[in-house]
């Protein structure tokens, strides 16, 4: 039996989607290891993010509140789930495999000791005991792998586990305090967040994507916007496309960037390189147009169209309009 | 400066097509495949080449950049490699893949910083193999030691470094002071992403990184690698994590090519029913 702590992630007030996956995770584990999930919520000023945790069925929200945590620093962060997990003789802490989860939680399992899978798709318990799948290779394998020491850690990915919907109930919220941070703290300054504003959906919760490459060079936004309006969608891009400045990095989508499984990916002047497909291939319709029939893309494609996009994709605006229009 | 590099050769990933699962699925199977640096860490020995030395005059070297991987004997043509783009000294703690996790890595990685006293551990992210993307974060805590993952961009200041470090949803600029651990991720070997005290903020550097002309090929074959046990950097060797099963992934049934886009509009309304 092992009790789970869901580490949730928080954004100026609010709960990350992100959070909604790890509690996804925790549900299935704490109900195949026979044991409860608790949620811990930390930061400056959380509050009100804490409270829209209670209603998702977990035996408690924990909250660290200190103005201590503005600006997240790892080394303020992780002593305080460590205080948490051992206070609550968790046996699995969990958050999900952001840039956020990635960054605190291996320093949390470097803290505890304890083993760290990274990234996982599906948990199984075999005999009461967790069982971890995980992509490696860029996708080309998966591993299932366990963890023997007494508390165990893992991020799991964001398309892999459905975001948990609220289930009614109001967990109890109990107030932690915050644990002094880690060595070597003192040396670190946080200096700014310059943040990517956008309008669009974020890429992990959109169910239509548009995603670019190298092709669309300086057009990049030109040809990709009126499409993407016109379907509601998110905006992702290639590493080519980030590399050479034609997109934000923060919409890369691949291997090392973000992993996405919309409803429907459109690839366009995307090749399909490995670390390409690594993070998109679980998506439900892709889509690809691209002007060289033999691009790797078409082996993972449901529809393919060989076209030059800078004509195909105002072709498509115009024909989706038509179709919507109908 | 003094850097320390861990870095990790790898299945080469643009070849990752060819990896095998050994038929009762326990093991991956590696026979074949050529090996090359884990790129993550091809690009922290670029940075820190480039941290050590006036961007504009690269021959002259200033600082010490020291390679180290944990592998068998076959991984020393990785660290020659490294050797010949101008890292000057290489150690292998030798060992076999199998025998390694991220914490055992970062255990002896510990003893090893301890030795060494290098004033930074630049490594890759993530190794491109396991994916796992926990060794600088496990050895940063280990040494008690600030930590910049994910970093994009690097300045140095005066004993201390100015980190960018991309996330979701843009950019995190962190002051570490050093010594420090930082890992780094695709686009510190952009043209503008890294600049030493020496080095004039105008400077370009060529965009990723760079190549090793033959007469610096034959000179590394000179420079000192050592080899070190395992277990003399790790007495405990025991393993946090434990793989039992491979699979290969769900494969996506080839799809068809339309022949223009009032098709592709229909079969999305129609067929797929996504629009
Ligand atoms: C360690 C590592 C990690 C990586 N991680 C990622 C990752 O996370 N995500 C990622 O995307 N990549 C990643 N890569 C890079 C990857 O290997 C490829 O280099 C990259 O995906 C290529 O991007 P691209 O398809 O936009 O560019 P290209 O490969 O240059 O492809 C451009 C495509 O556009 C087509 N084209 C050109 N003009 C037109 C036109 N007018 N109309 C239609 N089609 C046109 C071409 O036929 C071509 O197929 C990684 C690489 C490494 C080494
Ligand atoms: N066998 C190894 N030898 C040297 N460095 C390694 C090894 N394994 C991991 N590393 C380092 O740790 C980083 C992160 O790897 P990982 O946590 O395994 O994804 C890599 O980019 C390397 O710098």
């Amino acid at each position: 039996m092992a009790d789970i702590l869901v580490v949730a992630e928080l954004a100026e007030g609010k709960v990350k989607k992100t959070t909604h996956s790890a509690i996804a995770f925790a549900r299935d584990a704490a109900q195949g290891s026979g044991g409860t999930f608790s949620i811990l919520a930390l930061g400056a000023g959380v509050a009100a993010a804490a409270a829209q945790l209670t209603g998702f069925g977990a035996a408690k929200v924990i909250v660290a509140d200190d103005a201590g945590l503005a600006g997240y620093v790892c080394e303020r962060y992780a002593p305080t789930v460590v205080a948490a997990a051992k206070a609550g003789g968790f046996g699995v802490v969990v958050a999900t495999a952001s840039a956020f989860g990635k960054d605190l939680l291996a320093r949390v399992a470097g803290q505890l000791d304890a083993g760290y899978a990274a990234d996982i798709s599906q948990v199984k318990a075999e005999g009461g005991k967790l069982a971890y799948r995980r992509p490696m290779f860029a996708g080309n394998a998966y591993g299932w792998c366990s963890i023997d020491t007494a508390t165990q850690v893992v991020t799991v990915r964001q398309s892999e586990f459905s975001p948990a919907e609220p289930s009614g109930g109001a967990s109890p919220i109990e107030a932690f305090a915050v644990a002094p941070p880690c060595a070597g703290a003192e040396r670190i300054e946080f200096v700014s967040f310059e943040q990517v504003k956008s309008e669009r959906p974020e890429l992990g919760e959109a169910s239509v994507i548009v995603a670019g490459g190298r092709a669309l060079k300086e057009k990049f936004k030109d040809v990709l916007d009126p499409l993407a309006d016109l379907l509601g969608a998110a905006v992702g891009a290639s590493r080519a496309a980030c590399d050479a400045g034609y997109a934000p990095s923060d919409l890369q989508i691949g291997q090392t960037g973000k992993i996405v499984a919309p409803k429907l990916y459109l690839a366009i002047g995307i090749s399909g390189a490995i670390q390409h497909l690594a993070g998109m291939k679980g998506s439900k319709v892709i889509v690809a147009i691209n002007k060289d029939a033999d691009a790797p893309i078409y082996q993972v494609a449901d529809y393919g169209l060989v076209a030059d996009l800078f004509q195909a994709v105002p072709e498509l605006v115009t024909a989706v309009k038509a179709a919507k229009g109908a | 400066m003094k850097i320390l590099v861990p870095l990790k050769r790898v299945a080469d990933p643009d070849n990752a097509n060819k990896i095998k699962i050994a038929p009762d699925g326990a093991k991956i199977d590696t026979t074949g495949l050529e090996w090359k640096p884990n790129p993550f860490d091809e690009y922290a020995v670029e940075a820190a080449l480039r941290l050590t030395e006036n961007g504009a005059t690269p021959k002259v070297r200033g600082g010490e950049v020291v390679v180290v991987t944990f592998g068998p004997k076959e991984a020393d043509t990785t660290l020659r490699q490294m050797l010949a783009t101008g890292a000057d000294r290489a150690v292998r703690v030798d060992t076999t893949d199998d025998a390694l996790d991220g914490s055992l890595v970062a255990r002896a990685l510990k003893a090893l910083v301890e030795r060494e006293k290098p004033d930074l551990v630049l490594m890759g992210k993530q190794a491109v193999d396991g994916d796992s993307n926990q060794v600088g974060q496990i050895l940063a805590e280990l040494l008690g030691w600030p930590m910049a993952t994910f970093a994009a961009t690097l300045q140095e200041e005066a004993g201390a470094l100015l980190v960018g470090r991309e996330v979701d949803g843009g950019v995190i600029t962190l002051r570490v002071k050093l010594p420090a651990v930082v890992t780094v991720d695709l686009r510190i070997v952009a043209p503008t992403s890294v600049y030493s005290l020496a080095t004039a903020r105008t400077h370009k550097y060529a965009d990723g990184v760079r190549f090793s002309a033959l007469p610096a090929i034959m000179a590394a074959k000179k420079k000192p690698l050592i080899e070190v046990p395992l277990a003399e950097l790790s007495p405990d060797t025991s393993l946090r994590i434990a793989y039992s099963k491979f699979e290969p992934p769900p494969v996506r049934k080839a799809g068809v090519k339309v022949p223009d886009v009032a098709v592709l509009v229909d079969k999305l309304v129609n067929e797929a029913k996504v629009l």
